[in-house]
């Protein structure tokens, strides 16, 4: 009998996998088991249920013997629970009428006994019948669509997500921490494997974005907190004041020549100095000055107050403010990117303590043309050509028991680079490369590492570095050539260390806000390794770039106009439907205790205070439990999971 | 000269005891040589702290034995320190120089002494 005092009418469909679950559990006595169980008018297997004729047979069964809902005994329901949905819709059956008795994961494959694993099968199958017999048929829920995405970090992974969602003809946010767009590509010398140099590719893809009429830029944005769901989310975002309206400014730099106050230069990697109030580089998007509020002498007039009087277009406003304002999208890209780990971990070499020991990001700064040397490869100490150049590889990577466990992937191919590009700046200087390995497994990559040894006469010493140390004014490295079974120790003018790819600084409260997820490592999780490489768990989340792992610039682009892709499905949709398994409230029972609000992990339960009960936001629920589990008076009940069918479920396991 | 490689029984009794005896997890060495470029005692070896785990997983147990580095390893522990798989190789050599005591093998002779150290020793 069902909740309506309805007989049922039930099939049971057992399916062998194959050998999977056939070679453990005896299906055959399992389908016998079942014949005339409460309920269960009709009992077969088969050998692959889901299979074409597999899925015809439950069809034609339902039609024939006038079923009204069906179990499959077979694999878990990630896998096949849709299939058979859609088999049942077929007959014009309701889809939650099925139900899937996992009798493969949680038998066959953790089983060697087959007697017993049978008597579980019979087990398991029974239990689905009694929550079968109490199965409702449910509809979905159905929502909107806000067609706008945010996107959180403006380097090419960001760049490139917005230029597509635009392109696609949706609206696109893109918010970016610092004054302005580029990220890390836009201070790369040159790129490998073809030795573009990074501006001339980076540029016009940072003007195209800012011209883009469907994409809003928000430099000096952050991301204040997150609300809402897939499809329908509310962000709060706070703006920075630049205290310089961008719309103004016209870039003179007479307020950079007055300015008394110099500090370090975060784009050329502290190589050099700028002013308090300073453009971070010439292609700058939007091109606009910034005051820097940390290292300005004070607003106050009285104090300093020198760019605003020099400020001819009256650009320069003291009294910009924080503000935060809300918008509504529907996907969100997360496109942060990554930071280099700190050299201070590597205390055996020097850490930050020797000047001209300096991590890749700095030498490409010291390649490059726009950078403090002008192009010149010249030592940070004393502005020397370097004429003998140590390069280290794997710092900080690769090493589970001291730093981090994973292989940064790129370091290999830009320490090559680096190599050859030295060697084109300084042909008489000597270049040595200390490696592991080198992995160059990518489309010209391995071409271009023969190329650094062929042609540049590189140098490559196959063995990791245990100590750099100063000697006077000389540098010294030990190393060893496990080739030859040499230890090694050599002077060097220039150390570059080849440092680990870390996550973002600061990403990890974004990730609490946004309730993404990340690894042991601390890269953004996607949602199945090989099959949603690009979707986050959390519904209406998609990962661009470095924040998931550390990439080259063609897997980061590749990623990015995957990952809009993905936008694009969720865009094309009328409506979302929501899982409609969630937990209502029964208003009669609920005593407004409130304590599923603070259990609740999605935010979906609030406390009407007027009426003194619980209210929920179903599209909110993802069906979890845990409120309905914590309900001390029984009002929180999971659709198609009430206490009821729980219990007759148990009782059906204990009856055997 | 040729190196008939051979992972056979005796290899693997070899290798399991060198485990059992260091509690180091021999296998787990990927030949970075970082021991050996910190290891202030490389100079006077013959064979470096890399090649010794090496040596030990290709079971090539009476190279080991008959190595001159089992007596001048220090125990200094830096390997350790910098090894980023956590292997303690001083461990390692203390268990092969274990095994290598009762095949008479318990020290290096006079004669292998470096004549520029002959005079400082007693
Ligand atoms: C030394 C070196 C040399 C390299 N050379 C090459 C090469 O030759 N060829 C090649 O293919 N690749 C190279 N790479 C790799 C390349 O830099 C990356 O693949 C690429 O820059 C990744 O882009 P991204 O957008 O994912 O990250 P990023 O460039 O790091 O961009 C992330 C952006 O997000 C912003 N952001 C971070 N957090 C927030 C937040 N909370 N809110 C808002 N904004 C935020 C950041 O400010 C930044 O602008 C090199 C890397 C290094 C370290
Ligand atoms: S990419 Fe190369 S240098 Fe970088 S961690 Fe991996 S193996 Fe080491
Ligand atoms: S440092 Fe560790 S991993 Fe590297 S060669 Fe020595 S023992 Fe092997």
């Amino acid at each position: 009998m069902n909740g309506n005092g309805k007989k049922k009418r039930i099939g049971v469909f057992v399916c062998h996998c194959g050998v999977n679950i056939a070679g453990v559990v005896d299906v055959e006595r399992v389908a016998k088991a079942l014949e005339g169980y409460s309920g269960v008018s009709f009992s077969t297997h088969y050998i692959y249920m889901c299979s074409e004729p597999g899925q015809n047979m439950i069809l034609e069964t339902i039609r024939e013997e006038k079923l009204d809902s069906i179990i499959v005994a077979a694999c878990s329901p990630t896998l096949h629970e849709k299939t058979f949905q859609s088999v049942i819709e077929l007959a014009g059956l309701n889809p939650y009428q099925v139900e899937i008795a996992n009798i493969r994961e949680q038998d066959s494959w953790v089983h060697s006994d087959k007697e017993k694993a049978t008597l579980k099968a019979i087990k398991i199958v029974k239990s689905m019948v009694e929550k079968v017999l109490q199965n409702e048929s449910l509809e979905p829920i159905r929502v909107g669509v806000t067609r706008r995405a945010l996107v959180i970090g403006a380097g090419i992974s960001g760049i490139q997500s917005a230029l597509d969602i635009a392109d696609h003809g949706y609206e696109v946010l893109l918010v970016e921490k610092n004054p302005s767009i580029g990220g890390h590509m836009i201070q790369l010398s040159e790129t490998f494997p073809t030795l573009d140099c990074s501006q001339c590719i980076m540029t016009p893809k940072m003007v195209e974005a800012s011209r883009h009429p469907n994409i809003r830029i928000l430099t000096y944005h952050e991301v204040e907190s997150i609300s809402g769901y897939v499809g329908n989310f509310k962000v709060k975002i706070r703006k920075k004041p630049r205290f310089v309206d961008p719309d103004k400014c016209t870039m003179c730099a007479d307020c950079e020549d007055v300015c008394p106050q110099i500090v370090s230069d975060e784009f050329n990697m502290g190589l050099s100095f700028r002013k308090a109030i300073y453009l971070p580089f010439p292609q700058a998007v939007p091109g606009t000055y910034t005051l820097d509020i940390e290292n300005c002498l004070g607003l106050l007039p009285i104090r300093c107050g020198k760019c605003k009087e020099v400020c001819e277009p009256d650009a320069i406003n003291y009294d910009d403010q924080e503000t935060v304002f809300e918008e509504e999208v529907g996907a969100v890209v997360v496109s942060t990117g990554y930071d280099l780990y700190d050299l201070n971990h590597l205390g055996e070499f020097g850490g930050e303590k020797y000047e001209d020991v300096i991590n890749g990001l700095e030498f490409e700064r010291i390649l490059s043309a726009s950078g403090p040397t002008g192009g010149e490869v010249r030592r940070p100490s004393d502005g020397k050509v370097p004429k003998n150049v140590v390069f280290i590889q794997c710092c900080g990577s690769r090493d589970p028991e001291n730093h981090n466990p994973y292989c940064s992937k790129i370091c290999c191919m830009y320490t090559s680079k680096h190599a050859m590009l030295y060697k084109h700046h300084v042909p008489d200087g000597n270049a040595t490369v200390f490696y592991i390995d080198v992995r160059t497994g990518g489309k010209n990559f391995e071409e271009f590492y023969q190329r650094t040894i062929d042609e540049d006469q590189v140098l490559y010493v196959r063995g990791k570095v245990s100590k750099v140390y100063k000697e006077g004014d000389k540098i010294i490295v030990w190393g060893v050539d496990t080739l030859t079974g040499r230890k090694i120790e050599m002077e060097a003018d220039l150390v570059v260390l080849a440092m680990s790819m870390v996550q973002t600084d600061g990403v990890n409260e974004l990730l609490k806000k946004l309730r993404i997820s990340s690894d042991a490592n601390g890269w953004l999780s996607e949602a199945h390794p090989k099959l949603r490489p690009v979707e986050s768990l959390n519904a209406g989340f998609y990962l661009a770039g470095c924040a998931h792992g550390p990439k080259d610039i063609p897997e980061t682009v590749s990623q990015a106009s995957a990952a809009v892709a993905k936008v694009g499905d969720l865009f094309a949709q009328e409506q979302l439907l929501h899982e409609p398994t969630v937990v209502p409230v029964d208003e009669d029972l609920c005593s407004g205790c409130g304590i599923c609000v603070t259990i609740c992990p999605y935010s979906a339960r609030e406390l009407d205070k007027e009426k003194g009960v619980v209210k929920v936001n179903e599209v909110l629920c993802e069906g979890c439990g845990a409120c309905a589990a914590a309900c001390p008076s029984g009002a929180a009940q999971q659709r198609n999971q009430t206490d009821d069918q729980i219990f007759s479920m148990v009782r059906a396991i204990l009856r055997g | 000269m040729r190196t008939i490689l051979k992972l056979g029984k005796q290899e693997h009794r070899f290798i399991d005891r060198i485990s059992e005896l260091s509690g180091e997890n021999v296998y787990s060495c990927y030949q970075c040589g970082r021991c050996s470029a910190g290891c202030p005692m490389a100079f006077e070896m013959d064979i470096l702290p890399n090649q010794l785990i090496r040596l030990v997983q290709l079971g090539e147990e009476e190279a080991l034995i008959a190595s001159k580095t089992l007596f001048i390893c220090a125990s200094c522990f830096t390997c350790q320190s910098r090894c980023p798989k956590g292997i303690n190789i001083a461990n390692v050599a203390e268990a092969i120089r274990y095994l290598a005591e009762p095949k008479g093998k318990d020290h290096f002779g006079p004669d292998e002494v470096p004549a520029e150290l002959a005079d400082e020793l007693p």
